[in-house]
């Protein structure tokens, strides 16, 4: 009889104990979506409007003070970031979110890899920026704005910044190779071609300081050449052309020529045994655009200071680079607009070069001081400034396709890979990297 | 109604109220407990049950992440693709290769060593501790601290073979020492745990049957194998089994292995495993149908080894 009467009464407790919490719970909540408005009738502050940003690593609008000076500048904005720090994991959720309209940021980065895919399949789901207020189409470089329009003129992303490359090479390697070291002397030696390049290479390996190799990777020159070109895996037309594209033949030739011919140090980028590379001094060039500066200084460390320097590259190409876009699923669509176009403006990326050195992909910056006057005390004081936008000037107007980055990946990655460190023939790399792509892109 | 009179007289209203009480109180006793386990069912059904059926409808649909809601029925081509598929077969063989080399040394060790500290010995709190702080280490923290041990250039492997005349090998490259560089960190992260378990088995063993199997001669080998061994048996093959399903599904160790190289399994995919060519597909290829087929599959496998597991378990209990 008595746990009759003991357990309704308990669990009454029970009861009551959760319905207090969740009162709770819900006042709180209620608390927080009422207290803005309240504040608002009352006239005391205005309403703050919080911004979320997604991006992939590190953009540096933090870290340049860019979202600090945005909020002072609108006191109704708080801008919160979010970054993931791969684009591999990041891209894949940013596609789950927009497919479901749920979870997204107000402003989405997007990476150049991407971005010929995420305009052609994603645009009914993202804002067109082209006519947004403060955008000027003329500040861009034409084809990093063409890159984010699709057929009927929708511009679903703005440039953020490009990766025009040069090549960063040691001097007191090429010193002790025996070759020039002086910037400009070093840029004549293979102006013009990438076959000039591995040319220098050869004669770099004659005389190489025991240990040392001419460039990283096969896979370096690899990017680096079919980066240079106008049409690689897509013709104009859309469609899938890699199997027979002359860039695509002649960047793996070059890649080739460096493997099979010992100019490498067989080493894959952004891997572990790279950076001990850096740190160590075992290879010479690498190539080069504004963002790998930073790098290269932080694994270089201390003894690389004033030990590489930059030189213009055979062929100026673009390696990187990204947009900001707006999900139409976005809780604050105008506001987001606004800052993504305040964000992209070219004082702002100018700013965001002094501070991150990635390199403004609107024209317009680099006439400013910011830009034009940069020098990299780490590399001897180049003028990085110069150097960079005459490669930007120089890129070739590249078409983007929808899968360059899995056809891209699997020809460094598996193809190139076999033979620059399994030492596979370059027939059997091939053959490979054919055979990946082809599984890869089949439904 | 039960031709019985009521025990005292009370009112109506009193009695009302009791059958009221007790009815309540009937049917707390009988649906609580489904309430008290509740929480369990619902989050398996969210979590665990529902994507395990939606994966199975996306596997007969050809689905890409780019466009997740749009389906074309495909009935059961992306299963049978797969078996006309190199890289499925590969990565199939490769995760077998790496699973028998990772958890036949780690469960002959792991009994090995549980025996060593089943002795009296001093500190065994500590040892026991430090068996298990392999497995409290993060996934990708071990593999970190692997992938430069297992360096080509500056590895610290390649460095004491060399101090002892031998060549250094290219880890990554090789198609059977990739494997087994892989291999090596499972074997180090889960011998302790298997240890662990082994010797809480051990500790239920009688000490009796030690004590008379001495008296009787035996040595501390033959009561290894006559006592200890036959007495674990149960225990063993659940590590069996356990190991196996992990083994199955080993997809950190050789995602992080390739360090930025991403889920290809090394250049010629000589230690891509069925999970990372599962998260390859769907994740980097973004084929979200070709990628619940393979994980169909990989669940299919896993129920194939239960049943065999099964199997060999009632072998075992009628031949006691």
């Amino acid at each position: 009889m008595r746990t009759t009467i003991r357990g309704p009464r308990r669990r009454a407790v029970a009861l009551a104990a959760a319905a207090a919490l969740g009162a709770a719970l819900l006042g709180g909540c209620a608390e927080d979506s009422d207290t803005p408005a309240a504040r608002d009738s009352s006239g005391a502050a205005a309403k703050k409007t919080t911004l979320t940003v997604g991006v992939f690593g590190v953009f540096g609008y933090k870290q340049a003070g860019l979202y600090d000076a945005y909020m002072k500048l609108h006191p109704d904005i708080t801008i919160k970031e979010t970054s993931i720090e791969r684009n591999e994991n990041y891209y894949p959720q940013l596609l789950t979110h927009l497919s479901t309209g749920s979870g997204l940021a107000d402003v989405q980065a997007v990476e150049v890899n991407n971005i010929a895919e995420v305009t052609a399949t994603q645009a009914g789901k993202l804002v067109d920026l082209s006519k947004a207020p403060g955008v000027r189409k003329a500040d861009f470089i034409p084809w990093k704005w063409a890159q984010a329009t699709n057929a009927s003129g929708k511009t679903v992303g703005l440039g953020t910044d490009i990766g025009p490359m040069a090549i960063c090479y040691r001097k007191d390697l090429f010193a002790k190779a025996g070759l020039p070291t002086d910037r400009d002397a070093v840029a004549k030696l293979w102006a013009g071609g990438w076959g000039k390049y591995l040319d220098v290479g050869e004669r770099f390996k004659d005389k190489a300081p025991a240990g040392t190799s001419f460039v990283d990777s096969a896979s370096g020159v690899y990017n680096a050449v079919i980066s240079s070109s106008a049409e690689r895996y897509y013709d104009r037309d859309g469609k899938l052309v890699y199997k027979d594209s002359p860039s695509v033949r002649q960047a793996w030739d070059a890649a080739m020529r460096a493997a099979t011919g010992k100019l490498t140090a067989r080493l894959q980028q952004f891997q572990k045994s790279w950076d001990q590379a850096y740190a160590n001094g075992r290879f010479a060039t690498v190539s080069c655009p504004p963002w790998m500066l930073g790098y290269i200084k932080e694994k270089s460390g201390d003894q690389g200071r004033d030990k590489w320097d930059v030189a213009a590259a055979p062929k100026p190409g673009n390696w990187g680079g990204s947009f900001l876009a707006v999900p139409e699923a976005g809780r604050h669509k105008s506001e987001a607009v606004k800052l993504a176009a305040w964000l992209t403006a070219p004082e702002q990326q100018a700013k965001l070069f002094t501070k991150q050195a990635s390199f403004p992909s609107a024209r317009a910056a680099y006439g400013l001081p910011a830009v034009s006057g940069a020098k990299h005390p780490y590399f001897g004081d180049a003028p990085i400034g110069k150097i960079f936008a005459a490669a930007a000037e120089g890129i070739p107007d590249q078409v983007l396709g929808p899968k360059d980055l899995t056809v891209n990946q699997n020809i460094t990655d598996v193809g190139v890979l076999q033979v620059d460190q399994q030492g596979k023939t370059p027939e059997q790399g091939w053959r490979a990297a054919v055979e990946s792509i082809d599984n890869a892109l089949d439904q | 109604m039960h031709g019985r009179t009521p025990p005292s007289p009370e009112s109506p209203a009193a009695v009302r109220a009791r059958e009221r009480r007790s009815r309540r109180y009937r049917r707390d006793l009988r649906w609580s407990p489904y309430l008290y386990i509740a929480p369990f069912f619902l989050f398996f059904a969210a979590f665990g049950l529902f994507p395990l059926l939606y994966t199975g409808w996306a596997a007969l649909h050809r689905v890409e992440l780019t466009a997740p809601t749009d389906m074309e029925w495909a009935g059961l081509r992306n299963f049978t693709r797969l078996l006309g598929d190199d890289f499925f077969w590969n990565a199939l063989g490769n995760t077998f290769v790496i699973g028998v080399l990772s958890t036949v040394p780690q469960l002959l060790m792991a009994l090995g060593l549980a025996h060593l500290l089943n002795y009296r010995l001093r500190g065994s709190m500590f040892f026991r501790v430090a068996l298990l702080t392999p497995y409290a280490t993060s996934v990708a923290a071990a593999t970190l601290v692997f992938v430069l041990l297992f360096g080509r250039d500056y590895g610290l492997v390649n460095w004491l073979l060399s101090t002892v005349g031998a060549d250094g090998v290219d880890w990554e490259n090789g198609s059977w020492s990739a494997k087994l560089a892989v291999s090596t960190i499972v074997v180090w992260r889960w011998t302790g745990y298997n240890a662990l378990i082994y010797l809480a088995a051990m500790q239920a063993i009688p000490h009796d049957l030690y004590e008379s199997a001495a008296l009787d001669g035996a040595s501390r080998w033959q009561q290894f194998r006559y006592v200890t061994v036959p007495s674990l048996r149960p225990t063993i093959l659940f590590t069996c089994v356990v190991s196996t399903i992990g083994a199955t599904q080993l997809f950190g160790e050789p995602l992080l292995f390739s360090g930025s190289a991403g889920a290809s399994g090394g250049a010629d995919h000589q230690y891509q495993t069925l999970g990372l060519y599962l998260y390859e597909q769907g994740w980097v290829n973004l084929h979200l149908g070709r990628a619940s087929a393979i994980a169909w599959t990989m669940f299919l496998i896993l129920l194939v080894i239960a049943a065999v597991n099964a199997l060999i378990a009632r072998r075992l209990r009628t031949s006691q």
